[in-house]
């Protein structure tokens, strides 16, 4: 990809933000008790800009784009915190009704599973005309000219005769284009991707990936990149955040992130990663993984929420929650920052290179 | 055919073709060839690793080989015998050497069984203990795999998925397996959780000397664990070679499409793919010659014709490709192979970058506004910036037709609104005369309504209104009936007042329902006669209506 990655982050300085989440927190009544999915988390995207939330399952991270939608179900979730200001207005505070007007229009969606997001009783046609109907008061006849001119756009091929297809009829990567010729319809300012090829084969992915690179670059949209594949946020992203159980334990330019993570947690990924060595290299023989396992959301431990599996652990973390905090030594041009008491203290401390002070005890 | 004496597993030919049936009797009509030829050699603890993609057949590689599935063709022998022909009985035995684990951690364990029971079943199953020796048998596995022995009596759905992927390992060890399938073992854990049942596994290879077939999609785990690897694609063995030399020299050109296509996680090396177009063509009609040629940036004219032959290159690496012909035994295959291949590259013209075709006029994105109406605006100018008159308006009008086919519409919707208001006849008779002809040729405006789904749906609205209208047409005559039996009430009044007496029948009121109903006996509007019933001081009338039709009153 020629883009290199630190390109946008150094653009965006003065730039506006085209969304802000202010602390954002969300809760989620169950039988069992109060679950908080998401806990004050907040974070910028500017115009044009690709930034991935990363996390393991049960991390928040679609919960956090869920709400930003404001697609959480007001019976049992509750969202609080915010502003979440897209293009100058709080989503948190507009009605429904206006809240429909963005929604399909402004921000677009794609979803994990294509197959289970698409009407099947619908062809292609429709379902990519609907959000033209609605939102551009198009009528059926241009609508449909369009959604042929969006499946071209996507790379599908003969798009006069796919248009007319159901969904059932496509193959797994036709659909995920479909998908996004869906959520491209209305020229969104800013594309949710909720785990976009998390559900299909590699080759295919890498056409995916491409192809969102290259709409970005043709489009100017924003992208945020939901994922928890840390090979897909290499190749996209140009920020990240790292989310653990509800709360961002860091955030970074993907280039400093990769080289050098602040967060243990963060750290803690990379080495549980089996890498494909340059060449040259010589693959380690076992991983490094994180021990024990993701907590249960109804029972997050108290204070630093990582800290039963930490191997920097000492006396706060578990009683004290730290705060995302830009580490002091840093005046660099990428702004960064974690959430860990033990980097607060050691700002020099490297954690991919140190050996690791769990095999050692 | 000689083997040596690590030899543990030699599948030679192993096919699995899937009947395709259809229709009553089941006509088999095609066939999947799921697994096509397959033929690899496992040594005593090693690991072969199998990539491809979902569809390439090496999940039913894997089972067909603990004959799970029962392979349609091919040879399998396990530790120097035969296990093809065996019947299920003489199978058992070996059904002890060799496991699998699952993909996934929740299918894949009795939610209603206790661990204990779950591990012990397959202890007793295979007699390798029993009573209290079961139980300590399994604290022993579940210490061996990392989990507490305490947790034994605790229910599956106690666990998280990593824990119950470890639950999942116990079991296939618990009978002291010389060979585990690991069918997508890790892929369903987060990346922290999986690191850790890789570790298991290493581990466990190393303690138990165990051999695996470790199929999965992720190549960077199958890096890692794998000594050999065997590429799939569309049921067959593409590539099998070494691990490091095949990710170092990949010779198979959709084994360097599928390395190239990993995701690295470092974003310094993002680095130059050759994305391969389309998916992977259904295995019900593979392409003809070479499998992957349809996808190949390589692919030359005799690939479509003839099926590439396994060519054994140095280094104990096969690979199927018309490429590699005649480069058995030679020492630099690599460099001769990388020139064929890059000048079959040029020589192919479809261009090697994603398939996008150029897009012309992109319709421009204008600066987000303040307001989110004005956005809506440049696009509705866009769309309405398309040339007006299509191609089958213009078509319609080569053929004269245009003119007619809008009077068809015309005429059809003219006849759905008879219909509506109750004008039965002349409804249905226009519908009859315009229907063909708007079917033959639609007019541009209503044409993407005729056409499939629409069409239906189309044909389902003038059956509601069609509905409507009858249900319309029975009150209004019910009306009609109402009004028309409180005027003859009010002429029987007249009658009575005139005359001193009431009529004896309706009739006799002649001269004035003449003007209203014509000669004979009054109707109502379904054509019965109305019922006139004198009493001693007072009169019944009434009209029934037709038989199952409701009167006014019911349908008041």
């Amino acid at each position: 990809m020629p883009s290199t990655p630190s390109s946008g982050s150094d653009a965006m300085a003065d730039t506006k933000p085209l969304l802000s989440v202010r602390e954002l927190s969300v809760s989620f009544q169950t039988d069992a008790g109060v679950v908080h999915a998401v806990d004050r988390v907040s974070f910028e995207i500017f115009p044009g800009e690709t930034l991935a939330l990363v996390g393991e399952s049960g991390s928040g991270k679609s919960v956090t784009a869920m709400s930003i939608l404001r697609l959480i179900e007001s019976q049992r979730g509750r969202v609080s915190g915010g502003p979440i200001e897209f293009e100058g207005r709080d989503l948190l505070a507009l009605s429904e009704k206006e809240v429909r007007a963005i929604r399909g229009n402004r921000i677009g969606m794609i979803f994990q599973e294509p197959m289970s997001s698409m009407n099947p009783v619908y062809t292609l046609g429709t379902q990519i005309g609907e959000p033209l109907l609605l939102h551009a008061r198009l009528s059926a006849t241009q609508a449909r000219s369009e959604a042929i001119r969006l499946l071209e756009l996507v790379g599908m091929p003969s798009p006069e005769r796919r248009v007319d297809e159901y969904p059932h009829q496509l193959s797994g990567g036709m659909r995920q284009r479909a998908m996004i010729a869906m959520a491209l319809a209305c020229r969104p300012s800013l594309l949710i991707a909720d785990e976009p090829t998390t559900a299909l084969d590699v080759t295919v992915q890498a056409q995916i990936l491409e192809l969102l690179a290259d709409l970005q670059r043709q489009l100017g949209m924003s992208i945020l990149m939901i994922t928890h594949d840390l090979g897909v946020v290499a190749s996209l992203a140009q920020r990240a955040l790292v989310m653990y159980a509800g709360r961002v334990v860091e955030r970074a330019a993907v280039v400093d992130l990769f080289e050098n993570p602040r967060h243990p947690y963060t750290a803690g990924l990379f080495q549980s990663l089996p890498r494909l060595p340059a060449p040259g290299e010589v693959a380690p023989e076992r991983l490094r993984p994180i021990e024990g396992s993701v907590p249960d959301a109804l029972h997050f431990p108290s204070g630093c929420r990582f800290h039963p599996r930490c191997r920097y652990a000492f006396a706060p973390c578990s009683e004290l929650v730290p705060e995302l905090r830009v580490p002091g030594d840093t005046q660099a041009s990428r702004p960064r920052a974690s959430a860990c008491f033990y980097t607060e203290q050691h700002p020099d401390v490297s954690y991919l290179e140190a050996p690791a002070a769990g095999e050692a005890s | 055919m000689t083997r040596s004496d690590s030899e543990l597993l030699r599948v030679e030919g192993l096919c699995k073709f899937f009947p395709v049936v259809s229709g009553l009797f089941g006509r088999k009509v095609g066939e999947v060839r799921a697994v096509d030829q397959v033929s690899f050699q496992l040594r005593r603890g090693e690991t072969l690793g199998v990539v491809g993609e979902s569809g390439c057949g090496k999940t039913t590689a894997g089972r067909s080989i603990l004959r799970l599935i029962e392979p349609s063709a091919g040879r399998i022998w396990f530790d120097g015998t035969e296990i093809t022909q065996l019947s299920q009985r003489e199978l058992l035995p070996y059904r002890r050497r060799m496991q699998i684990v699952f993909q996934d951690p929740f299918g894949s364990l009795n939610p209603r069984m206790r661990v204990l029971d779950i591990l012990g079943e397959a202890i007793e199953q295979h007699g390798l203990a029993s009573g209290a020796a079961v139980e300590k048998r399994v604290a022993e596995l579940l210490q061996q795999v990392g989990l507490s022995p305490r947790w034994g009596t605790r229910y599956p759905h106690e666990f998280s998925g990593g824990q119950r992927q470890r639950i999942g390992v116990a079991r296939a060890i618990a009978v002291s397996p010389e060979l585990v399938v690991c069918d997508e073992a890790v892929s369903a854990l987060d990346v922290s959780i999986q690191a850790q049942v890789i570790n298991l596994l290493l581990d466990l290879r190393r303690q138990m000397n165990l051999a695996y077939l470790f199929i999965a999609h992720d190549l960077s785990v199958v890096r890692h664990i794998s000594e050999r690897v065997a590429v799939m694609y569309l049921g067959e063995i593409v590539e099998l070679a070494g691990c490091a030399e095949l990710f170092e020299r990949p010779a198979h050109p959709y084994t360097r499409a599928l390395l190239s296509a990993i995701p690295v996680p470092d974003p310094r090396r993002r680095q130059c793919r050759v994305v391969l177009q389309g998916d992977v063509p259904s295995p019900l009609h593979p392409p003809s010659g070479c499998h992957f040629h349809p996808r190949c940036p390589a692919a030359v004219e005799r690939c479509r014709s003839v099926e590439p032959p396994v060519v054994q290159l140095s280094g104990g690496r096969s690979v199927r490709c018309v490429h590699a012909e005649g480069l058995e035994e030679a020492a630099d295959w690599y460099v001769v192979l990388e020139e064929r291949l890059a000048r079959a590259q040029r020589q192919h013209e479809r261009p090697l970058t994603l398939g996008l075709e150029p897009l012309g006029e992109l319709p421009s994105i204008p600066s987000p506004p303040a307001e989110v109406e004005v956005q809506t605006r440049p696009l509705r100018a866009i769309a309405l910036a398309a040339p007006p008159k299509d191609g089958a308006a213009r078509q319609l009008e080569q053929r004269g037709l245009l003119e007619a086919s809008r009077l068809a519409g015309l005429g059809f919707a003219l006849g759905l609104l008879l219909l509506l208001f109750g004008y039965w006849g002349i409804g249905v008779l226009l519908l009859l005369a315009s229907g063909p002809l708007l079917v033959a040729a639609p007019p541009p405006a209503l044409a993407p309504l005729l056409r499939g789904y629409a069409a239906s749906k189309l044909a389902l609205l003038a059956l509601a209104l069609a509905l409507i209208s009858l249900w319309l047409g029975v009150a209004r005559r019910a009306e009609l009936a109402q009004r028309e039996l409180g005027w003859l009430r009010g002429e029987i009044a007249a009658y009575a007042a005139n005359v001193g007496s009431l009529p004896p029948s309706l009739n006799e009121l002649r001269w004035r329902t003449v003007e209203q109903f014509g000669m004979g006996a009054p109707r109502d509007p379904w054509g019965h006669p109305y019922r006139y019933q004198l009493g001693s001081a007072a009169f019944e009338l009434s009209s029934t209506g037709p038989d199952g039709v409701p009167s006014a009153d019911d349908l008041r």
